[in-house]
């Protein structure tokens, strides 16, 4: 089968690569671009491991083309620090323990980072229910939850 | 080994305080790399072929039209791993799960498989295999099962701990018995007595990361195996049995792991990945779908419990008797002998007696799941406790306090506890405020209590410390949730440094010699007792050192607070020498400085927990939610308090998720309906309230800082806190987990029918 | 000599006895004492078996030392999760 070609912007960068047709952003990030940050939990869009920022649409790369996004703009963990300067939700992960084995980790912090941007000061309710999509076995969501409004204080700060 | 255990009672600088793990920047950035994130040159990809019938004899596999696939490099099959397990059951067992011999014996068993180029010639080709099968009738449910009429699964099994040998062979494996005193004569001294039967469904361990490996297996018989596992010496020790190699040849390197939970306790698809890789000649990268993990890794027992408890008017227990029935998928396993010891483990009891039968079913081969078998003993146990209290019109922590074990206690599955800790945790609860907080209409509050053994076992860790001073530690145990942290604050510890000098790494299997995995709670107990063991032959080492470069006698120099000191009035002027110091001077000094431990760590220190839960049941669809959580649990010494409230509050939330909707759903055809995270349904972020914790500390008499396992016992109180909470609010007794909303629905409906 | 009190399903391969004593220093004679003496238990100890001393549980230490008097408990070897 034919490769598409594709022209996209990944974490500001423009980048492009040939896919095959049927071929999901996530293989193309993780198989192709070597961009690991995203997992594959599920395949189905089911985990939100997968999360990333289309064109300030938080999704699952799992569900969408990697043919798709030509054109568009592309964010991932891998983009989420400036250089090694943390993002405040990163930063507040690690002071609140917010992780234990850490696969959920990325898809977490992707999925914060659309809620704090759509809802800058959100109830714990309303954290509660931005972050549904993304399942973590680890933790019992409770240290995730107090990170996102820690992290949601010091960047109203900012 | 004149390396001494015991508890010593100091006072913690950096053991107790809570700095940043050493491996979280890479996981906050996405660089951390899991079971699929490693590559390597000319890799292909590996898919395994699984049997859709539950039960079926395998007439004949023809690969010659995959084998002819462009693409196709290799394609295997039973007859690619030989057995050359020499006898050894349990290691039989794991090779025909890996690859069926010559029955599939569950929906989702491997029959074949093959790399090829990509996965997408991977996939062509498993459609291009052609297995024949021949429909065996199949058995699912643990009661079904159990009975004579049962369809059999293994004919060659005979139920092992009868008094008499049985004639017919049979599908429950074992039987096996705890207890003491005499429950019939118990009874007899009861005024109350509660007797009721329990259900629970089969649970996954719903780690998000599916198994994944990389295999390169080398022409001159060596092989490298990346692998997400809690235990890499273990899966070396696996697949070096499976495929004929030494041990030794083959390198283990465990990747991060995103989760395991006693699901990555043995090998699955490792054996099929390094078995393709040596007939490929090429590596072969293994990733499991998620469909695969539900069909064919995990999970734990289904099971059916009958308990009868009886109690004086003044609310002592006097007997205390369980009838357990667990299943373990298609192959003998010991889940039920594991329920029969913990079931009554929190309790004092003059007469108990408990009977554990392991059943084989058509379900995947069952594996340990958290503090494995002890969560549904304790469902059914405390559910009939609770339910004993209220007859007896006595408060249930109060009939529970009466009732606790304590130091001296026989245990109901043996031996005599020494200091424990379930009185303090029952206590804890008594004037917790969580336990006075007003309750709203169709608001229940339960609580429970949970046992837990935990492990020490082999362990190795290597500390070396550079010419700059600073130190790294090489552990041999998984880290799953932390340990890494911990492990470093307790070198900094028993070194007198900083937190931030020290730097845990996880070393491959040639690095280290063997460890134990990381299971039963034994990560941090056994390697922190190994890394303050190498610290303090590292101090040795360190203070010789400070001796040579003072010239003095080595036994006039002492270690304090990270630095060398010379004792004695005629050495007055020598001051101090840092760690550092005599760091930097190592090259001259004798070489590099290190110290080294392996040992065997022994006295792990038995673990219970108390757990509170207020939950709502909406009486018109039996949905529930969870209001309120407070988990209190004896952990010893916490070294790093945050990662152990982690531990508390993720047991909590499984638990929840077990109690309230985790089930595998088989249809009458044998097939699992629900292999996704959509059907099988793990608790999300707004399903849960904040989990508040407790953490208690009861030093552990066997360990120098007091440390006793954490990790397990949090999920074993959960389902029955939440059965007796969720009794209290609809008014009905639950006795089949998950508590999902038909079923509490259902409950609730017969009791309005029968007041009719 | 000291009193080894084995677990429900052991003591039926040990001709029903629940307890027996056996003169042993450390786990190890233990172990091969009760192999000499009750050979249907034999499979149990090369399967692994736990011995409780005094309610602290212990494995393969073979070295460990049985103080005279103390409480012996042998148990099956567990799983863990």
């Amino acid at each position: 089968m034919a490769g598409v070609a594709v022209s996209t912007t990944i974490n500001g960068d423009t980048v492009e690569f040939l896919c095959q047709a049927d071929e999901t952003l996530l293989d193309v990030l993780r198989d192709r671009l070597g961009l690991t940050g995203a997992k594959e939990g599920c395949g189905t869009g089911d985990c939100g491991a997968c999360s990333v920022i289309l064109d300030d649409r938080l999704v699952c790369s799992c569900l969408v083309l990697g043919a798709e996004t030509e054109g568009r703009r592309v964010e991932t963990i891998e983009g989420m620090a400036h250089g090694d300067r943390l993002h405040p939700l990163q930063q507040k992960f690690l002071e609140h323990a917010a992780l234990q084995c850490g696969i959920c980790t990325p898809g977490f912090l992707i999925a914060a980072k659309d809620l704090l941007a759509k809802n800058p000061d959100p109830t714990e309710e309303e954290i509660r229910f931005g972050l549904a999509g993304n399942l973590c076995r680890c933790t019992g969501y409770d240290k995730i939850v107090r990170a996102v409004q820690d992290a949601a204080i010091v960047m109203k700060g900012a | 080994m004149n390396f001494d255990p015991r508890f010593s009672g100091r006072k913690f600088t950096s053991v107790g305080t809570r700095p940043i793990r050493p491996d979280g920047i890479d996981k906050v950035t996405g660089r951390a790399r899991y079971g699929a994130d490693f590559n390597m040159a000319g890799q292909l990809v590996g898919r395994i072929l699984r049997s859709p019938h539950a039960h079926a004899r395998i007439v004949k596999i023809d690969t010659s039209k995959a084998e002819k696939l462009a693409g196709v490099k290799a394609v295997i099959t039973a007859a690619d791993l030989p057995d050359l397990t020499d006898g050894d059951a349990a290691m039989y067992d794991v090779l025909d799960n890996c690859m069926a011999r010559t029955k599939a014996l569950y929906d989702g068993h491997a029959v074949a498989a093959v790399a090829a180029v990509d996965a997408r010639t991977a996939r062509q080709a498993l459609k291009l295999i052609e297995v024949e099968y021949e429909l065996l009738p199949h058995v699912t449910d643990v009661d079904e099962a159990a009975k004579h009429t049962a369809p059999l699964i293994n004919d060659t099994i005979f139920t092992e701990g009868l008094e008499e040998k049985p004639v017919k062979p049979s599908n429950v494996t074992k039987r096996s018995q705890f207890g003491h005193g005499d429950v019939h004569q118990g009874f007899g001294h009861a005024d109350f007595i509660v007797e009721r039967s329990f259900k629970t469904e089969q649970t996954h361990q719903g780690y998000i990361e599916p198994h994944a490996c990389v295999a390169n297996f080398s022409s001159d018989g060596t092989a490298d195996l990346w692998v997400c596992t809690q235990g890499h010496f273990v899966y070396r020790q696996h697949c070096a049995q499976l495929l004929g190699m030494e041990a030794s040849k083959l390198r283990v390197t465990s990747s991060e792991i995103g989760g395991g939970f006693g699901g990555k306790t043995h090998v699955w698809a490792e054996p099929v990945a390094l078995a393709l890789s040596r007939k490929a000649g090429r590596p072969v990268k293994l990733v499991m779908t998620r469909d695969e993990v539900f069909r064919a890794s995990g999970p734990t027992s289904a099971t059916s419990i009958d308990v009868k408890i009886g109690a004086r008017k003044d609310g002592t227990i006097t007997a205390a008797e369980a009838t357990l029935r667990y299943s373990c998928g298609p192959y003998a396993g010991s889940w039920a002998e594991i329920g029969a010891m913990t079931a009554f483990a929190c309790y004092k009891l003059d007469n108990v007696k408990t009977v554990g039968y392991e059943v084989l079913v058509n379900r995947p081969k069952t594996a340990a799941y958290r503090a494995p078998s002890a969560p549904m003993a304790a469902f059914a146990v405390e559910s009939a406790v609770d339910e004993l209290a209220k007859k007896i019109g006595m408060d249930p922590v109060d009939f529970r306090i009466r009732n606790a074990a304590q130091e001296g206690t026989r245990s109901s599955y043996g031996p005599v506890y020494g200091p424990i800790g379930i009185g303090p945790t029952l206590e804890a609860v008594k004037s917790h405020p969580h336990m006075k907080a007003p309750l709203g209409k169709n608001q229940g509050r339960g609580m429970a209590c949970g046992f837990w053994f935990n492990f020490g076992g082999q362990t190795c860790t290597d500390l070396n410390i550079g010419m700059d001073g600073s130190v790294s530690l090489a552990v041999g145990t998984v880290d799953v949730g932390g340990s890494r942290a911990s492990l470093s604050l307790v070198a900094a510890e028993e070194l007198g440094i900083d937190y931030a000098q020290v730097k845990a790494i996880v070393a491959d299997t040639s690095s280290l010699g063997y460890n134990d995995m990381t299971d039963g709670s034994r990560g941090t107990f056994s390697s922190s007792m190994a890394t303050i063991s190498a610290a303090r032959n590292a101090i040795k080492i360190l203070r010789e050192r400070a001796a040579q470069m003072w010239d003095i006698a080595v036994d006039d120099v002492v270690w304090e607070k990270g630095h060398a000191i010379a004792k004695g009035e005629k050495h007055g002027n020598l001051g101090k020498l840092s760690l550092k110091e005599i760091a930097v001077e190592s090259g001259k000094t004798g070489g590099p400085i290190a110290g080294h431990s392996e040992l065997v760590a022994d006295g792990a220190g038995v673990s219970f927990a108390t757990h509170i839960c207020d939950i709502e049941v909406d009486p018109e669809t039996g949905a529930t939610r969870v209001l309120r959580y407070t988990v209190v649990q004896d952990a010893g010494k916490a070294v790093h308090p945050t990662y152990v409230e982690g531990q508390y509050q993720g047991g909590a939330a499984q638990g929840i998720g077990w109690a309230l909707n985790e089930e595998y759903i088989y249809g009458k055809d044998g097939r699992l309906q629900n292999p996704g995270f959509l059907d099988y349904r793990i608790p999300v972020c707004s399903d849960l309230p904040m989990i508040d914790t407790q953490i208690l500390e009861i030093p552990n008499p066997n360990h120098p800082y007091g440390v006793r396992g954490v990790g397990e016992t949090s999920i074993v109180p959960p389902l029955a806190a939440i059965a007796n909470a969720v009794s209290n609010a609809a008014g009905v007794r639950m006795t089949h987990i998950p508590m999902s909303p038909p079923r509490i629905l259902a409950a609730i409906e017969a009791v309005r029918e029968w007041s009719k | 000599m000291v009193e080894v009190t084995l677990w429900g399903s052991l003591a039926a391969t040990a001709g029903g006895n629940s307890k027996v004593e056996i003169e042993a220093k450390d786990i190890r004679e233990l172990f091969r004492k009760l192999a000499e003496q009750y050979p249907g238990l034999e499979p149990w100890i090369d399967q692994g078996i736990a011995v409780a001393i005094d309610g602290t549980i212990y494995r393969d230490t073979w070295s460990k030392k049985l103080p005279e008097g103390a409480e012996i408990f042998l148990l099956p070897r567990l799983a863990g999760g």
